[in-house]
């Protein structure tokens, strides 16, 4: 069977900086996959790059089985109806309320009328964790920790079977990452959701992970999460077995 | 086919079947509004063999919900769909969501009218305090800067007088020579039937030097810069910058406005004479064009037209302006908090107010120096 996401050969470079050298990586159905890498390894470079925002000097980028350049207009906005994105600041729209920011992929693809709309809009909020009178709010009215559930919702709003999110508990408190874990975990199990995640959380990591790749000097490093907390690259066994790790380690028994 | 529907004795047995996916959600609920319930009491879902996404669960619970209402007793044949459960938990918590959406749509109404009446004058009252308090604020800045140097951020002025002037030559020269193109030709046209060609001079060099010199320049540059300042303050607004100046103990008034008052108020005097220069040029090759007046006439001529306060009248004009479209732009950027859609308003309103005002005290001046006979 295609992986639902697949890199070949990946080359990105800015001016004489190179970000990446030769990133490969396969997410296959049904996997949450997390991106790990140092601040400036490229990640989010990764992330644009799979989206189709940045293009690439060199290599491809599959989405279930299709090559995204070689796609026409038409077939990739179909693609893009079938994922779910969350950006690292939330990127809401800040003209358009909350229920409008979920409403708006809604609106764009499909024809329903407003009571649905409205009505489903509400629920993927609630499916979040957001109370209903936040709906009605604008961006610059939310703290930074709604804003980032709404991008969520938003995401969630055409019920995507991938979804791509850019750091998404940074900037929450424990228990709202937590659940958020949860959330993601049914998500994964129930609705077999493929997840690619770019995250710091070691205990998002730990908790929904499948398996993890890490952005070490332009190269993807790809592995189990029980593979990886086991290699022995310095920056790899610093972020698994560094002061954080371990202290995570011995709280949760892991 | 999302479902089919099977009658057994009392009741109907749903089996549902294929991709129940938010894109096919109006064909499902097509689908289930056809199926016959008249005269059953039982209503048996077998989900089994359908793949349910979370819109589409919802559907399908807002359907057994609305079953129930009319009397049928709903059961699952086997495990109900996976989405359901997510969907009972969350909203378990909660009441129905129909009615937390808020009523839109307002009827005139008598106490609001006087309410929106007042509320409008209370804003409008609070915007010209606030205008007040910035110019206030602007002045304290430049007076606590006073004598010290260093307090006048010489790089941040002189970044501002690259771009509010020198990259604003081109078009206020291109300017400055139609203008006077568009007065010669009009001028000469006009007065060519009384024969007295030869004041389309006076026309053009007194009109450039006094009035549309200055007044020209000044709007394409609030139409630039009034612009630019806006935006850029906007945007750091937006941004939270000006908040993080403010925190490490920096005035943005001293760091952000000042420069752009001080940058305008020496770029736009120099366009200005750029623009006086272009169009007595232009119109000097316009009467020799159009009029058949050999160039030393036309500066013989030009010299008795031009008294000596002339010009002064005109670039004296130019930092008053400068300064009227510096706090306009700056202002209105200032103002920007929350979203874009406030950025594109202000950043509107900063050119508008800027022409404006800009043309306001034009006419303030032309009394003032009637009244001085100047």
């Amino acid at each position: 069977m295609a992986a639902v996401v697949e890199v070949r050969g990946l080359v990105n470079r800015f001016g004489r900086q190179s970000v990446h050298q030769n990133v490969n990586l396969q997410v296959q159905e049904g996997e949450v996959f997390g991106i790990v890498g140092g601040s400036g390894s490229g990640k989010s470079v990764l992330l644009r790059s799979i989206l189709g925002l940045q293009k690439p000097r060199a290599g491809t980028v599959l989405l279930a089985g299709r090559e995204l350049g070689t796609l026409t207009p038409a077939e990739l906005r179909h693609v893009k109806a079938e994922y779910g994105v969350t950006f690292q600041h939330g990127a809401l729209f800040s003209s358009l309320t909350v229920l409008q920011n979920v409403q708006l992929p809604m609106i764009e693809y499909l024809h329903f009328d407003a009571r649905w709309l409205d009505e489903l809009a509400m629920l993927k909020l609630r499916l979040v964790g957001l109370e209903p009178e936040a709906a009605h709010k604008y961006p610059a009215q939310l703290s930074g920790g709604m804003i980032k559930r709404v991008a969520l919702a938003r995401a969630l709003a055409l019920d995507p079977r991938l979804l791509f999110l850019d750091e998404p508990t940074s900037g929450l408190d424990p228990i709202s990452a937590a659940a958020f874990d949860e959330l993601l975990l049914y998500l994964q199990g129930e609705l077999n959701l493929t997840v690619v995640m770019i995250t710091h959380d070691l205990d998002t990591i730990f908790r929904t992970c499948t398996r993890v790749g890490v952005l070490v000097e332009g190269r993807m490093i790809c592995d189990t999460l029980e593979g990886i907390v086991q290699n022995t690259q310095p920056w790899i066994h610093a972020y698994f077995q560094g002061e954080r790790a371990r202290q995570r380690g011995t709280q949760h028994g892991t | 086919m999302y479902c089919a529907a099977q009658r057994e004795s009392d009741g109907v047995v749903l089996a549902l079947s294929g991709e129940w996916r938010v894109a096919a959600l109006e064909a499902i609920s097509a689908e289930l509004k056809a199926v016959p319930l008249a005269g059953a009491q039982r209503l048996q879902v077998q989900a089994a063999g359908a793949q349910i996404d979370i819109s589409a669960a919802w559907l399908l619970r807002d359907y057994l919900a609305r079953a129930e209402a009319a009397g049928l007793r709903t059961s699952f044949s086997g495990a109900p769909p996976p989405a359901l459960g997510l969907l009972d938990r969350t909203l378990a918590a909660h009441a129905p969501t129909g009615n937390e959406i808020a009523e839109s749509g307002e009827w005139l109404d008598a106490a609001a009218a006087v309410e929106g009446l007042g509320r409008r004058t209370v804003r409008t009252w609070q915007l010209i305090e606030s205008a007040l308090e910035f110019v206030g604020r602007v002045t304290v800045a430049a007076l606590r800067g006073g004598l010290q140097l260093r307090r006048w951020r010489l790089t941040s002025i002189t970044r501002h007088v690259y771009d509010t002037g020198i990259t604003a030559i081109p078009i206020v020269a291109l300017i400055g020579f139609l203008i006077s193109v568009i007065l010669a030709y009009m001028g000469a046209q006009q007065l060519r039937k009384f024969g007295a060609d030869i004041f389309v001079v006076d026309l053009v060099t007194v009109g450039v030097l006094r009035e549309l010199g200055v007044l020209l320049t000044a709007i394409i540059v609030a139409g630039r810069s009034g612009s630019a300042f806006a935006a850029e303050i906007g945007a750091m607004r937006l941004n939270e910058e000006v908040d993080a100046l403010q925190a490490i103990g920096v005035d943005p008034m001293e760091v952000l406005v000042l420069p752009r008052v001080m940058g305008l108020v020496i770029a736009l005097p120099l366009l200005t004479v750029i623009a006086d220069f272009v169009g007595l040029i232009g119109g000097g090759l316009l009467c020799h064009e159009l009029l058949g007046m050999p160039l030393a006439q036309y500066v013989n001529r030009a010299n008795e037209a031009i008294a000596s306060t002339t010009f002064w009248v005109g670039v004296i004009k130019a930092p008053v302006f400068a300064v009227l479209i510096a706090l306009a732009g700056t202002w209105c950027g200032m103002r920007v908090r929350g979203s874009s859609r406030d950025l594109g308003r202000l950043t509107t309103l900063a050119v508008v107010q800027a022409i404006f005002f800009v043309i306001l005290a034009d006419a303030l001046f032309a009394v003032l120096f009637m009244k001085m006979n100047i």
